[in-house]
């Protein structure tokens, strides 16, 4: 889980250099100061289990064991991306690895849930299905019509609320009644659960015990996870509207350092093997880089390619 | 041949499909009972509730929990209760099925099938009445599909559930308990294959579900007048039989086309400019249009009467193209 953190957060630092010199298109959001939520709530996960991913999700793609490279080049949006460069940061998917994809339209995630949850259950598997959204998510529609489906035909779901206080610009506060989104759960009958989410291993301890829960077939659980976003809402974002003190605070709570001082002060890590860890990242970092930067654009008549599986015209 | 209600034709497809393929599942609002037009009347019984599944009225989550399902191995057959209903699931029709292959690069796909239930009649009022394909249409990664008879109910029907991408298909209401032959061999009815319901020589009128019927009798009563009216009933409107249609207009130089939507940014309307680019040289007058007025669908008989084009509008539209 160290290691994943500081692959994200190698990543997503050097998307952000590259998006600075106009090397990335569009907008890009980061999840830099949330990498313990995406490897909490991945670290319990199988390759075969599913994860529906927000707009903010390269940590969730990477966590779940995403390419790198096509994650890289699909921000670059070249023709060796996941998607070949229709998708892009917010609209990004690596189904080989159960990514069903980030979604630039915040709680969807929240109703296809139930019906992977659905389709696990009548194949038969024990996979499970989770999906990640905002703290600004969880007041839209179908956050309520999704967990109470999830509850009523008790399918193998994890809704994870990635709770940075933030939705967009506007504070928690101000957007959000209730004071706790994990109490939620109880009204839909399910376990719900308030946990540390700059703690990796709170994270992932919840997470385990629901991942459990949904396999044996007792149904979904509700997990939010409390964090903080170190940069704005998008790259770019010039976030007059919370102080800089307020941030600062959040870097004290930085989830990889802690990680390391826990796992050091318990004589489990010591300085060469985090230089190791470290060299290892940059070196996948940089690879990706350098893979995006040499792969080709797609053609531009490519565009109208992938719409339809039989039929490949477009009137 | 049997002779079935297209009602009836829907719910043999779904029998069929569902037995051919334990992928194959309902859901939906009511539909164990299968109310209110006993579509999927007596599947539960056939298949359990797990396959003929009833969900709470949470147009979002059937839509998207469909999606969901569909894109991790299963093929669901949604019902949307009232086609107007949608538009409380718009976001995952629009914006997550109709994306989820294209979006992603060709890595997902989605084969699902919804059940639009639509159309005007018996006072149903602005909530339930209303013609909305158009609006699908205009979404690119759906396919759109109409049927006029219990025998293209069923074939598209059974085509749609077999397709491996997302099929809308539109049931007007009051076609259900229109009857007609259907085949009693197993028969598919391909995406993207017009039909003629009529043949003749003068005029082409270009129909869609309700309003091919009502052509038919417009067909009838004009042939007392020496009009020679041939009947195209489309089928699918994504994919598209341009070549279907445009056989017709180069026999006929002359073309109507009736819908029971609103005439503005309609079907009709597309259609109009895809036999213009296709058959410009071969029209002998300019396109009419039959299609509802501009307004919400009101619920007083008179009012309603007023908003739902049918016969007496396809003869006067036939006249003014052969005139």
């Amino acid at each position: 889980m160290y290691a994943t953190m500081l692959r994200i957060r190698r990543a997503e630092e050097r998307a952000r250099e590259l998006y600075a010199a106009g090397r990335i298109p569009g907008f890009i959001h980061l999840s830099i100061g949330q990498e313990a939520v995406a490897a909490g709530v991945c670290a319990p996960l199988r390759r075969d289990d599913y994860l529906l991913s927000t707009h903010r999700g390269h940590g969730h793609l990477i966590a779940k064991g995403g390419s790198l490279r096509g994650f890289m080049a699909e921000l670059y949006g070249r023709a060796t991306g996941c998607c070949k460069g229709k998708g892009g940061s917010m609209h990004i998917a690596d189904a080989s690895v159960g990514y069903l994809g980030a979604n630039g339209v915040l709680t969807s995630g929240c109703v296809l849930a139930p019906g992977v949850g659905q389709s696990i259950q009548m194949r038969g598997t024990d996979q499970v299905a989770v999906t990640v959204f905002g703290d600004g998510a969880a007041n839209r529609g179908p956050f309520h019509e999704g967990v109470n489906l999830a509850a009523l035909w008790r399918v193998p779901v994890v809704f994870v609320c990635e709770n940075n206080f933030w939705a967009s610009t506007t504070a928690h506060d101000l957007s959000t009644a209730g004071g706790s989104i994990a109490a939620r759960a109880a009204g839909y009958g399910i376990p719900g659960a308030t946990v540390d989410g700059n703690d990796v291993l709170a994270v992932y301890d919840a997470m385990e015990s629901a991942v459990a829960r949904a396999r044996a077939g007792q149904g979904p659980s509700l997990i939010e996870a409390r964090t903080v976003r170190f940069m704005g809402h998008f790259e770019g974002d010039p976030q007059g509207y919370r102080s800089r003190g307020e941030v600062e605070a959040g870097r004290q709570r930085d989830p990889i350092a802690r990680l390391r001082a826990h796992l050091e002060g318990a004589k489990l890590l010591d300085a060469a093997h985090v230089a190791r860890v470290a060299a290892v990242v940059e070196a996948e970092v940089q690879d990706a880089v350098d893979f995006a930067e040499s792969s080709p654009l797609p053609a531009p008549e490519d565009a109208l390619q992938d719409l339809f599986v039989h039929y490949p015209w477009t009137d | 041949m049997a002779i079935l209600d297209f009602g009836d034709a829907l719910n043999l497809a779904l029998r069929e499909e569902m037995r051919r393929d334990p992928r194959v599942y309902c859901v939906g609002e009511d539909i164990v009972l299968g109310v209110p037009f006993g579509v999927t009347k007596g599947l539960a019984e056939e298949f359990g509730t797990a396959r003929v599944r009833n969900a709470p009225i949470s147009e979002a989550a059937i839509v998207g929990s469909a999606m969901g399902a569909a894109i991790t191995g299963l093929v669901p057959v949604v019902d949307m209760h009232f086609a107007d209903f949608v538009t409380c699931a718009m976001d995952e029709v629009a914006n997550q099925i109709a994306k989820s292959r294209y979006m992603f690069g060709g890595q997902i796909s989605c084969p699902l099938t919804l059940r639009m239930p639509y159309g005007i009649g018996k006072s149903a009022g602005g909530h339930h009445s209303n013609s909305v394909e158009a609006w699908f249409v205009n979404i690119p990664g759906l396919k759109v599909c109409i049927p006029s008879t219990p025998a293209d109910a069923r074939g598209l029907l059974k085509t749609a559930i077999r397709d491996p991408d997302p099929v809308l298909i539109f049931e007007h209401r009051g076609l259900y308990r229109v009857t007609g032959e259907v085949p009693e061999a197993e028969t598919l009815v391909p995406l993207g294959l017009a039909d003629v319901k009529r043949d003749g020589g003068d005029v082409t009128v270009i129909a869609t579900a309700r309003m091919v019927g009502e052509s038919l009798a417009a067909a009838d009563r004009l042939t007392g007048e020496g009009i020679s009216v041939e009947v195209v009933d489309p089928r699918s409107l994504v994919p598209l039989d341009r070549e279907g249609l445009a056989a017709s207009v180069r026999k006929t130089h002359r073309v109507v086309i009736a819908e029971e939507g609103p005439m503005r940014g309609s079907v009709g309307a597309w259609l109009a400019w895809v036999i213009m680019e296709d058959c410009f040289d071969d029209l002998d007058a300019p396109i009419a249009r039959v299609a509802g007025p501009n307004i919400p669908i009101p619920f007083s008989p008179p009012l309603e009467a007023f908003a739902t084009p049918g016969a007496a509008d396809v003869v006067d539209a036939v006249r003014r193209v052969v005139k």
